[in-house]
């Protein structure tokens, strides 16, 4: 998986583009392959069905606000989800007082049922102003193996918080890694429901698990980062 | 005839054996990977997620289930005949728009995949 840092400012999260504008702030970029062992179709059909799952105790409610079928015969729908916003206890101390407990998701998705492709978009409308993640994902039939699906991710991280934006981003990217090992959990769990199947052991678990550790370094050195500014501060 | 009742004699600590100790309670434990190593209980409808709208749960579950239903045996296999689950969709719509109103989520103004618009090809 690649782990790429971009400085321009390419975020165009609704909520927070004219910030980024004005303040130039960096934005974290990271883009990463993953690998289902099931058909294209299958993982369609498990995309509407991916909640709940053991890995989503963080999604609380899940809704379709708008579906339509375009003339081109592809589907277009847009989800709604609520999720717990949990904010480590280092950032505590900069949120306002009665920031809410949980966040608001949308996910937009177009499904081409002739091309076999599946496009998403997944941003968050809660929250922005401390943090923006989008997130964009094809899904698509393996090249190798037309019996499998390949999901290609990438995400965009951007926080306009004055002396805390890069550890707030490097939280963001930390969270977000687990996020997609949790991702491909809930799905392999949801695929081997579907066929009938107890999940095993898989490249994708093992890929996710590398993730997991970059996540955790990344995760540390947001720790730094905040105490460096907290530091800054009183002097 | 009553019967007597006779105090245990207290056996003093000095004179105890070594007792055994107890093996440790089972762990109920409800981290995920335990969960996902357990095979589907036969015979049980699948947990559902609940709506943002209390009150629409209910209707949300009647148009999933319709949807996945169409969506697998119809829409995948490039069947147009036409989209059965609209009047459950209508319903389901019209508990949850106002929810999302009465909960002043901000859902409007955004175009359809409006955010990734203009982002470069990457």
């Amino acid at each position: 998986m690649q782990n790429m840092q971009l400085c321009t400012p390419l975020s165009r999260c609704p909520l927070c583009v004219v910030c980024c504008w004005r303040t130039g702030t960096m934005v974290k970029y990271f883009c990463c392959a993953g690998l289902l062992r099931s058909s294209w179709d299958q993982v369609c059909i498990a995309f509407w069905q991916r909640y709940p799952n053991p890995y989503s105790n963080h999604v609380l409610t899940e809704d379709i606000i708008f579906r339509e079928v375009t003339p081109t015969n592809c589907l277009k729908s847009r989800r709604l989800l609520t999720k717990t916003s949990r904010a480590p206890r280092w950032m505590e101390p900069y949120l306002p007082k009665q920031m809410a407990s949980s966040a608001y998701i949308i996910e937009d998705s177009i499904v081409d049922p002739q091309k076999k492709t599946m496009t998403t978009l997944t941003w968050n409308i809660s929250h922005a102003r401390l943090m923006c993640v989008e997130e964009r994902c094809e899904y698509q039939i393996n090249r190798d193996n037309g019996s499998w699906t390949e999901i290609r991710r990438e995400a965009w991280i951007s926080s306009n918080i004055y002396g805390l934006s890069r550890a707030i981003q490097e939280f963001g990217l930390a969270r977000f890694k687990t996020s997609v090992t949790k991702t491909m959990k809930g799905f392999e769990y949801v695929l081997s429901k579907m066929q009938g199947e107890t999940p095993s052991r898989s490249l994708a678990e093992t890929a996710t698990e590398r993730a997991r550790e970059t996540a955790l370094a990344a995760k540390e050195k947001a720790k730094d980062l905040a105490s460096q500014a907290q530091k800054k501060q009183y002097v | 005839m009553a019967e007597r009742l006779t105090a245990q004699p207290i056996t003093p600590l000095r004179s105890r054996s070594v007792t055994q100790r107890r093996s440790p309670l089972p762990r109920l434990s409800s981290s995920p990977s335990r969960y996902a190593s357990l095979p589907p209980a036969a015979g049980l409808e699948p947990p559902t997620m609940n709506s943002v709208g209390e009150a629409c749960t209910d209707l949300k579950r009647d148009y999933d289930q319709c949807f996945n239903r169409w969506f697998a045996e119809k829409f995948l296999k490039g069947d147009r005949s036409g989209d059965p689950c609209g009047e459950t969709f209508r319903k389901y719509q019209r508990c949850v728009q106002k929810a999302i109103q009465e909960k002043d989520i901000p859902i409007d103004g955004v175009d359809f995949m409006g955010p990734n618009k203009d982002k470069p090809e990457s």
